[in-house]
């Protein structure tokens, strides 16, 4: 048989192109399509006009992102376990009517405390919402219904709660404070819906990357066969995942709520779509046990962004519609070959 | 025995029923401290069966359970980890997409305060991998690891729970020699420390340096336990199977004037370099090598499954060098992927789906107007199950149901689905028992005599050994030595498991 001698030709220097194509590729690996997204779209729109790129523009690009970063760091938890919430416009529409019926119905018995009646509403929306996780944990993690099916399910069921409660009719009359504060109050000059999103961005990744419950988000997603032979407590991990998930949709529904200053039971309507875009753009993979806190946080950015964009360069929000589908399923079909070549052969 | 001192793991009269099948009937089982206690038995004996319900896997049906003389009843991983037992399941129970040291922690994170101390993680895991010796960077994702590696970074994960009773089911069915060393060296650590430990495995010769005694299972019911020192490898066969098996490994006859079917000329990629091979009719071509030797990845690249940077692959005289698998595959190769539960296996279908998928494709399959002829088909994937020695009562059941061995079984009955004239085994018996293997390689022999040629790749050396007529030897990714006839002899490919570069014939 044939004998070889050994021969290493693989060690000439990569030429210019080489090492950006390198670099594209590495960035894609760790990060997938945002950065790439992110560019074009920067490059487009301050183009079209140079608005775009103005400080105030971005500042309010800033604040308008707040609502779907929560959300969409709510979606990347259960997305992280392999699965997905439909119903976190459901868990907003009850955190707002709830809530205002909540402090209207309170704030004439105790009139000198508005900030109390402020906090007890608050809280009465965030235990709706801590219903509707609960709801959704338990069929999935419990019983083991598909999420498609339960959260498909416990959105019509919310729906139609806070439809019922409210007939439809926005609630008005909440305390000024409650929107002074929450909805166009800032602190240190920086708004407050902003000083809150960057809080629960802090708070989830250091939930994400540094505790317990973390790890075994990531490892219930990757396998949860495996994670269960690993001692995982797998079936309470999926349960809090969900919890957690719709008490973040909450928290900004309540930001919403101030914003908007009445109860409406048609907020967050296209807000389960969004987050899952923004998680996907965000390197999330729908398969599960993939996905960072802070790329999450720049994919739903770069939605809003979008949109504000698109909105400067004056395209209707119909065409709007088609772009942002479109883009969801590029991103996704992007998301297949980054997962090949992360799990496949390196 | 000390009678003062209880056993460390006393289980009475255990039974454990699945749907329709009684996996164990009534088995006692007990382990003392420092003790290495093997689990022996044909596929499907109950051997996992009964390590899953000490490792609170599964609850008995009936029976009960003593740890340290204290009766338990044990409802989770998580519960029997608390109570020292530490398992290495024959299904991995790695996650893919975590790193190695990310794995290794899983569900025993360290903390410092509410948080998770990562450095101290990595310190760790460094320490536990470098004191085992397993050469793997504990920052890689699991799903880049070979299925070997997997099972070190299996194997590290349970070492690191200083368990008192640690359970290795099949540890080495896809290590080599040189990690299965390691692994004994640690084990007799773990004894002198007074842990118990239960191991299973098919590979008699293996265990018996280890084993203190042999508990040996039968469909469901424990047939006796033996010393290790006082019974024969005949007897322990014999006590397994009910009757005596005197030979393994056939002596398969050689074409010699074979055709070659397909050559690789200077293969270049990942893990193999400047490779050439001639694959011959009638002849049973075996590769041995370390793990990361490249052994398999170069029959890997070969079907499409990964890149080949450089180099030139023919398949009777056609060059086909990055044909996609399917075109490989119709071709005329065959190819038993290593890792039956990600590639080679549809796990939630029953074994004669699995094997009637293959049927498929096959001319003379189709009925009248194209449609596939259902009942032809499964008559012959039922024949098929019967080459294979599938029980006729297994061939109805869901795969991932079916014990290990009798899994690969189901792998192996793929491959007989179409003629094709080169098959290429990667690892085709992991997990498989002595009788099963003896039918497998007459299997083996039956294609070779028939004019095809055969590629066993394997980390089991007397398997390689005994079936190939030519074997080459892999290191770092190259062919160190190609061995016929009578240099096919332990010492002469142990010494080239180790060659740099290189050359000999
Ligand atoms: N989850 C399950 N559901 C149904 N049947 C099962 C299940 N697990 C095991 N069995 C059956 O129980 C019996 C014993 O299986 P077990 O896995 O314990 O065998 P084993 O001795 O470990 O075999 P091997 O050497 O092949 O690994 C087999 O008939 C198997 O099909
Ligand atoms: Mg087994």
């Amino acid at each position: 048989m044939t004998i070889q001698s050994s021969q290493t030709r693989d060690t000439e220097a990569p030429r210019g192109p080489a090492i950006l194509l390198a670099a594209i590729r590495s960035v894609f690996l760790r990060v997938g399509v945002l950065p790439f997204f992110l560019v074009v779209s920067l490059i487009v729109f301050s183009l079209i006009s140079n608005q775009f790129l103005s400080i105030q523009n971005l500042t309010n690009v800033a604040r308008q992102s707040v609502y779907l970063v929560l959300v969409s760091l709510g979606q990347m938890l259960v997305l992280i376990t392999g699965g997905f919430d439909l119903s976190v416009g459901t868990a907003i529409a009850m955190t707002s009517v709830v809530s205002a019926l909540a402090m209207v119905a309170l704030a004439p018995l105790m009139p000198d405390m508005i900030w109390l009646v402020i906090l007890l509403g608050a809280g009465a929306g965030l235990g709706a919402a801590l219903l509707i996780g609960c709801l959704n944990g338990l069929g999935i993690a419990q019983f083991d219904v598909s999420p498609f099916i339960m959260t498909l399910g416990v959105q019509s069921v919310g729906a139609g709660i806070a439809l019922f409660l409210t007939g439809g009719v926005p609630v008005a009359g909440l305390p000024y404070d409650f929107g002074n504060f929450f909805g166009f109050g800032r602190v240190l000059g920086v708004p407050v819906p902003v000083m809150i999103a960057l809080l629960a961005i802090v708070a989830i990744w250091l939930v994400m990357n540094r505790t317990k419950l973390g790890s075994h988000i990531y490892a219930v997603g990757g396998n949860v066969r495996a994670a269960n032979l690993s001692g995982v407590n797998t079936k309470r991990v999926l349960f809090l995942a969900y919890v957690l998930c719709a008490l973040l949709a909450s928290l900004a529904g309540l930001l919403l709520t101030a914003r908007v200053e009445s109860g409406e039971s048609n907020l967050g309507g296209t807000i389960a779509l969004e987050s899952i875009a923004a998680c996907v753009i965000g390197g999330v993979s729908l398969r599960g046990g993939l996905g960072r806190v802070e790329n999450v946080v720049l994919g739903a950015f770069f939605i809003v962004l979008l949109k504000n964009g698109m909105n400067i360069a004056q395209i209707g929000s119909y065409m709007q519609m088609v772009l942002l589908g479109s883009l969801l399923v590029l991103a996704v079909i992007l998301d297949q070959f980054r997962y090949r070549m992360l799990v496949g052969e390196s | 025995m000390d009678d003062t001192n209880p056993p460390l793991v006393e289980m009475t009269q255990i039974s454990k029923e699945f749907p329709g099948v009684k996996a164990l009937d009534g088995v006692d089982f007990m382990l003392q401290r420092g003790e290495v206690h093997v689990l022996f038995g044909e596929n499907g004996a109950g051997k996992s069966t009964l390590i899953s319900v000490l490792s609170g896997l599964y609850r008995p049906t009936s029976g009960s359970l003593r740890i340290d003389g204290e009766e338990v009843d044990l409802r989770s991983v998580h519960d029997a980890a608390k109570h020292g037992i530490g398992t290495v399941f024959q299904e991995f129970s790695l996650i893919p997409t975590l790193r190695v040291f990310e794995n290794v922690y899983l569900g025993r994170e360290l903390k410092r305060g509410p948080l998770t101390d990562r450095r101290a993680m990595v310190e760790g895991a460094r320490t536990l991998f470098r004191d085992l010796g397993f050469e793997i960077d504990i920052r890689r994702r699991v799903s880049t690891l070979s299925r070997a590696e997997q099972q070190m970074v299996e194997i590290a994960k349970v070492f690191l729970a200083k368990a008192q009773v640690l359970i290795l089911d099949e540890p080495t069915a896809s290590l080599t020699e040189k990690e299965t060393r390691k692994l004994f060296a640690f084990i007799a650590k773990a004894k002198a420390d007074g842990v118990g430990i239960i191991y299973i495995s098919h590979r008699i010769q293996e265990f018996r340096e280890i084993a203190d005694n042999i508990s040996v299972l039968r469909d469901g019911r424990l047939i006796g336990t033996v010393s290790a020192r006082d019974t024969s490898e005949k007897a322990l066969v014999e006590l397994m199977t009910g009757r005596a098996i005197d030979q393994i490994y056939p002596e398969i006859g050689r074409q010699s004037d074979g055709r070659t079917l397909m050559t690789l000329r200077q293969m270049h990629g990942a893990g193999f370099h400047g490779v050439d091979i001639d694959v011959r009719a009638g002849e049973v071509l075996g590769i041995a090598g370390l793990v990361g030797s490249g052994k398999s990845r170069i029959w890997r690249s070969v079907l499409g499954l990964q890149p080949i940077r450089s180099g030139t692959v023919t398949l009777n005289g056609r060059d086909v060098t990055h044909a996609a698998t399917r075109h490989m595959l119709r071709g005329g190769v065959y190819y038993l992927p290593p890792d039956r539960k990600s590639e080679g296996l549809q796990l939630a279908a029953t074994a004669r789906e699995n094997i009637k998928l293959s049927l498929l494709g096959r001319a003379g399959m189709a009925g009248r107007f194209g449609f596939v002829a259902p009942r032809r088909i499964k008559a012959l994937a039922d024949k098929i199950g019967e080459r294979v020695g599938i029980a006729s009562g297994h061939m109805g059941r869901i795969v991932s149901k079916l014990s290990g061995g009798n899994q690969q079984k189901v792998l192996f009955g793929k491959g007989f689905g179409e003629e094709r004239d080169i098959y290429i085994f990667d690892e085709p018996t992991v997990g498989v028992d002595m009788g099963t293997r003896a039918a497998l390689y007459r299997l083996i022999k039956e294609i070779a005599e028939a004019g095809k040629a055969v590629v066993v790749i394997s980390s089991d050396l007397p398997e390689v050994m005994n079936l190939a007529h030519r074997l080459l030897v892999f290191s770092k990714g190259r062919v160190s030595a190609e061995l016929t006839g009578a240099e096919i002899a332990e010492e002469n490919v142990l010494k080239h498991f180790f060659a740099e570069t290189g050359i000999q014939s």
